[in-house]
């Protein structure tokens, strides 16, 4: 995984409430084997016009979102499939924050696998942001180390982690490596419970 | 000794390691393996040169992708690689596979139970959210990412934080016509699609208790569209009666030793939740989703509401976008929206009691003229039975489409989709737009619902309707 310590990047607002991953990545595109290169797919349904051109009243699509690295987005978000294409698609796109404030379990664990940092803030937060977002000039910054985003315009906030997530992030470690640290408890757990199938 | 809940429980027996400041080490009994989120984390293991730690605990099928006619004709070429990479991965890997030859091929949250692998107590994981579905026996069950399934194919485990813990009990009984489908769209219409984000729903009261394993599953099943991460019932004779004689589930003395273990898993008389909610099962009626998330939904006899009828902006904004794409007017009659697709099937609702209760609406009649109407066996055991029950001629005779087993229309994945604009009543989960094919309109029902709307070719209140018995 891809270390994450601070970024500073361009916002994008998406102001929807519920943002499912059956949107984030339609199912026609999750028969790939592979993990990469799901990024053009990304808001399928809404980025692209029946006849394949772009949806220009796509928040997206907008010239003022160009180059965006932060998303910024309503509650739930990623509610619905597990499928871990979504925040794979959001990755490939170029994102490397997600705010919004509050996500769904699933989809938050599968960020923090990737090395997508997703961050919960207020409601009043993200309305400020999801309005400085419709500037083309607005950028963020996002210290993990600091559990901090700020602008250069005085708006500071602090965000919750989990701290032992958070390390993994910082280091970019690979969790089955740590896990196989483990392997002597996992053993005495499987000759206390004798599993079987 | 403090009460416990069977979350409380089941947690406990399964903590490999636990210290200060981490996360819980569990450790995973069952993991369940398809083809659309495995091939990532099989390839992860290839590179890194890791096994499957525990084979024999690990069982896959194939099910998101699967043509439900000709299912040996896989026209799309990047669906038959996805069947193919599973099929070589299990036999790399060691891990027992229900393939499309297998007569125990079936969607895997309907497979896991029927095949006796789910088991109370037990913790299990697929990568797939409808995994809840297995809480209905008092098992742990939740869905995971693909990156987790890899963690739990190398290592039987997961790092997990504990969720909170939320009660739903459903009072008293449930009317004529309204369906285990109805209690969860009613929760979920009532409380919002977060209500349990951050939780574990044990389902509990009166309601829940009269209910079959199948209806139970059909609750859990839906858990995930309310947040939550998993749903559980706890254990009873209703539970053991369902696994007495299944494949995987214990025999003899066995069996009965494993009931006495279930059966202390159940909440104590006490135990204390961090939020409970009530419901009183005689205020449910049958329910009908207008919108775009499962919590858009009102009771047969309701209409399309207005925006204006929704706090906040917010609210009011979805609502706008929702029925937009909808093509429904506030103020509609439900009964008045036509239909021109019924998919009956899914994990949420394709069992052989669905089956049983939609074939006894469809008898001796006939699908109404310009409806498309199908019925997707959760399993090649349902559609088995179902076939040897009669019911298959039942709604082939009334002009419904008898399929082979898989999710097939609840997501699109393989063929089955709805068009552009048309209108499904569906026994599925999940109402998304674009859900069941781009521009397709999603109306979630019960398996009674779905089989009234393909005679009429609109909705009708089954409360006013005569069943006919089928078995």
């Amino acid at each position: 995984m891809k270390p994450f310590t601070i970024h500073r990047g361009k916002t994008a607002g998406i102001d929807r409430a519920n943002i499912d991953t059956d949107q984030i990545i339609p199912k026609q595109f999750l028969k790939r084997i592979e993990r990469t290169g799901f990024g053009q797919f990304l808001f399928y349904d809404w980025r692209y016009l029946s006849d394949g051109t772009p949806n220009p009243e796509f928040e997206l699509n907008r010239p003022e979102n160009e180059g965006a690295t932060i998303l910024v987005a309503d509650e739930n978000f990623g509610c619905g499939s597990s499928r871990e294409h979504a925040p794979w698609a959001l990755q490939d796109y170029g994102f490397r924050v997600i705010i919004a404030p509050s996500f769904a379990d699933i989809f938050y664990n599968n960020c923090l696998k990737n090395g997508l940092l997703p961050i919960r803030l207020d409601k009043e937060d993200v309305r400020y942001l999801l309005r400085q977002s419709e500037r083309a000039d607005y950028e963020l910054t996002v210290s993990l180390e600091e559990q901090r985003v700020f602008d250069d315009e005085g708006f500071s906030r602090p965000f919750d982690i989990d701290p032992y997530r958070k390390q993994l992030l910082l280091k970019g470690w690979d969790e089955i490596d740590l896990t196989f640290v483990y392997e002597p408890y996992i053993q005495a757990y499987e000759q206390q419970h004798s599993l079987r199938p | 000794m403090k009460p416990k809940t069977i979350i409380d429980k089941i947690w406990e027996n399964h903590v490999v390691y636990r210290e200060e400041g981490k996360p819980d080490l569990l450790y995973i009994d069952l993991h369940l393996v398809h083809e659309v989120t495995s091939p990532q984390a099989f390839e992860g293991l290839r590179q890194k040169g890791r096994k499957v730690r525990r084979p024999d605990l690990t069982f896959a099928t194939m099910d998101h992708n699967v043509p439900t006619i000709n299912r040996f004709v896989i026209t799309d070429e990047v669906a038959r690689n996805q069947i193919a990479a599973l099929e070589r991965n299990c036999r790399e890997f060691g891990i027992p596979l229900a393939d499309l030859h297998s007569e125990e091929q079936g969607i895997v949250h309907v497979i896991g139970p029927e095949l006796g692998l789910t088991q109370p107590g037990k913790t299990i994981v697929c990568g797939d959210s409808h995994t809840s579905t297995h809480g209905a026996f008092g098992a742990l069950a939740f869905g995971i990412g693909t990156s987790e399934v890899e963690h739990v194919l190398a290592t039987q485990t997961l790092w997990q934080h504990k969720p909170k813990t939320l009660q739903i009990c459903i009072n008293g009984r449930l009317g004529k016509g309204v369906t285990a489908k109805d209690v969860i769209l009613a929760i979920i219409g009532r409380y919002g699609v977060g209500v349990g984000t951050g939780y574990i729903i044990e389902f509990t009261g009166e309601a829940i208790r009269r209910m079959s394993m199948e209806e139970r599953m059909t609750i859990c099943n839906m858990s995930i569209e309310a947040g939550a991460r998993a749903g559980l019932i706890s254990p009873d004779e209703t539970t053991f009666a369902y696994l007495r004689g299944r494949k995987y589930a214990p025999k003899g003395e066995e069996f009965d030793k494993a009931v006495e273990r279930w059966r202390a898993l159940a909440s104590d008389e006490g135990a204390e939740y961090d939020k409970t909610i009530e419901i009183d099962a005689s205020t449910i009626a049958p329910m009908v989703t207008w919108g775009t998330n499962p919590a858009m939904s009102t009771s047969v006899d309701g209409v399309v509401p207005h925006p204006e009828q929704f706090e906040s902006k917010t609210e009011q904004n979805a609502v706008r976008r929702a029925l937009e794409y909808m093509g429904l007017k506030p103020g509609t009659p439900i009964t008045d929206i036509p239909v021109q697709h019924v998919f009956i099937g899914s994990c949420t609702n394709s069992r052989l009691s669905d089956l049983r209760a939609a074939a006894s609406i469809v008898k001796g009649k006939k699908v109404a003229p310009g409806v498309r109407a199908l019925v997707v066996p959760g399993s090649q055991q349902v559609k088995k039975q179902a076939e040897a029950e009669g019911l298959a001629q039942i709604f082939i005779d009334a002009g419904f489409e008898w399929r082979d087993s898989g999710c097939s229309a609840c997501l699109g994945m393989n063929p089955d989709i709805i068009p552009e604009g048309e209108h499904c009543a569906s026994t599925s989960n999940r109402n998304f737009e674009g859900r069941q094919g781009k521009g397709a309109r999603t109306h979630l029902v019960s398996p009674v619902m779905a089989a009234a709307a393909a005679i009429y070719g609109h909705f009708v209140d089954v409360r006013q309707l005569e069943a006919e018995p089928v078995c």
